[in-house]
């Protein structure tokens, strides 16, 4: 950001100084997810952590406020994803789903050098998203499919077999426990590198970051520049 | 796909295009799994409980309590808060049809003779605490001291959270490993844990063990308690009740 600031004042480079990383469709269905995530959380911790249940008690309650938050979560994705207004999300998830050979090599190097927070590298060239977002874009859409069929058998046990209640409350905790770590993981990131969060906040991010992160990306907008 | 008005500039295409869709796989795998685990985790539990168990007992910070299929308890309390009654506050109320109602402090359990019983508790919703370590009273001495009434064939419990209520016929009730229990796992029974005093009904899932008991009333028969009336069954063995087939617990 440093750098648009020295650039002499030319028009078309103070307009395209930052690109669009997020359209507000996606910010709203990304903070709308973040908010019902974490009323599930802290739901889950009065229903599940000991000390918590104590402290809170009125299990019924927080039981009916989690199950709610939990029928709730698909809806912002879903609406955000089928309406005409869509487009970006849409195209985003594409993005998140596919994974080109830089990323396996980029998650590759990760893993043997073992260095957290991710830095970027020179070896490797990625397009929007790294690896590691695109894993916990997949293991959270993931989590709310299974969370959401594994919760509605713990909730409405009657249809089904007996074992299944223990088993749908086996997967549901474990998963949970995964999500806790990778929520985390994901805050963490995130508040470490403040101009990705703040693409998330105000949906721009600078050429610069973008020439570091995601230069495939970056290319590609400024071929329609 | 999408066709813009032409003059609007094409989409770009993205960098990924024609990539591996990992993603989607990803997606797949993890709902394969979890129907996987939905059919096969209770008998998986079960292992994750016993392969657990030594390290839970050794562990103080109670941490090992977070991990899923982990055997310790889960509290669950009927009513908005955790009642509270100190130990010398509480008061247990024995009547209904008894020959002599009762009122007995902590101390004049503690002064009956006791009982331990080392046994598995085990809730109708699935999980399983191993080897609980119980001290209290049997049930069958409080209630020959009350001297039973020969038109009484059963007892309601009744608990001082204002709400639960639980019920056992009097055969049920005079068996040994039923007791009126103010000990577990060598302290006295927690709060969380229904104490001061608690009933602890060994061979029959956890709700028949009503926590913070107060109060054991005779009846002519059987009065069905809160979670029977909410569709759980009043004989409730373990193994043989409420549809399910876990190993018996006495």
């Amino acid at each position: 950001m440093a750098g648009t600031i020295t650039r002499p004042p030319e028009p078309r480079a103070e307009a395209a100084a930052e690109l669009t990383r997020f359209d507000a469709v996606e910010r709203v269905v990304h903070w709308v997810n973040a908010v019902l995530f974490g009323v599930l959380l802290a739901t889950a911790a009065a229903l599940y952590v000991a000390p918590v249940s104590a402290a809170v008690g009125r299990r019924e309650v927080v039981k009916t406020i989690h199950v709610y938050a939990g029928l709730t979560l698909p809806f912002p994705l879903l609406l955000g994803v089928l309406g005409r207004w869509g487009r970006a999300l849409r195209s985003d998830l594409k993005r998140l789903n596919r994974w080109i050979p830089d990323d396996r090599r980029w998650l590759a190097v990760r893993l043997r050098r073992r260095d957290f927070p991710f830095r970027a590298s020179q070896d490797v060239r990625l397009g929007k998203f790294n690896p590691g977002q695109k894993i916990n874009a997949a293991f959270t859409g993931g989590a709310i499919v299974v969370m959401l069929a594994t919760g509605s058998i713990m909730r409405w046990y009657k249809p089904w077999p007996l074992s299944w209640r223990t088993g749908a409350t086996f997967v549901h905790d474990w998963v949970a426990t995964i999500l806790v770590i990778a929520i985390t993981g994901h805050i963490y990131l995130a508040v470490s590198d403040p101009a990705a969060l703040g693409a998330m906040w105000r949906g721009r991010i600078s050429r610069s970051w973008a020439r570091r992160h995601a230069p495939r990306w970056l290319e590609e907008a400024e071929s329609t520049d | 796909m999408e066709k813009g008005p032409p003059d609007t500039p094409a989409a770009p295409v993205p960098a990924e295009a024609g990539g591996t869709p990992v993603g989607r796989r990803v997606v797949l795998g993890m709902m394969g799994l979890a129907a996987a685990g939905v059919v096969v985790g209770a008998r998986v539990q079960d292992v994750v409980a016993r392969l657990l168990a030594p390290v839970e007992a050794a562990d103080r910070t109670g941490l090992t309590s977070l991990i899923p299929g982990s055997g310790r308890f889960r509290i669950y309390s009927v009513v908005g808060y955790l009642p509270h009654r100190s130990a010398a506050e509480y008061r247990l109320t024995v009547d209904g049809l008894v020959g002599r109602p009762l009122t007995l402090t902590l101390d004049d359990l503690r002064s009956m003779p006791a009982t331990h019983l080392v046994k598995d508790f085990q809730c109708v919703t699935g999980w399983r605490v191993p080897s609980v370590p119980w001290t209290g009273v049997q049930l069958a001495t409080v209630l020959e001291t009350a001297g039973i009434k020969p038109e009484a064939h059963a007892l309601t419990f009744t608990s001082f959270d204002g709400a639960y209520t639980e019920s056992l016929t009097l055969d049920q009730a005079r068996r040994p490993d039923v007791i009126v229990a103010y000990a577990m796992d060598g302290n006295t029974v927690a709060r969380e844990h229904g104490g001061p005093v608690r009933l602890y009904v060994a061979p029959m899932y956890g709700y028949k063990s009503c926590k913070w008991l107060s109060r054991i009333t005779a009846t002519p028969q059987v009065e069905a308690g809160y979670w029977e009336e909410r569709g759980y069954d009043v004989d409730a063995w373990v193994g043989r009740s409420n549809g399910r087939d876990d190993h018996p617990t006495s």
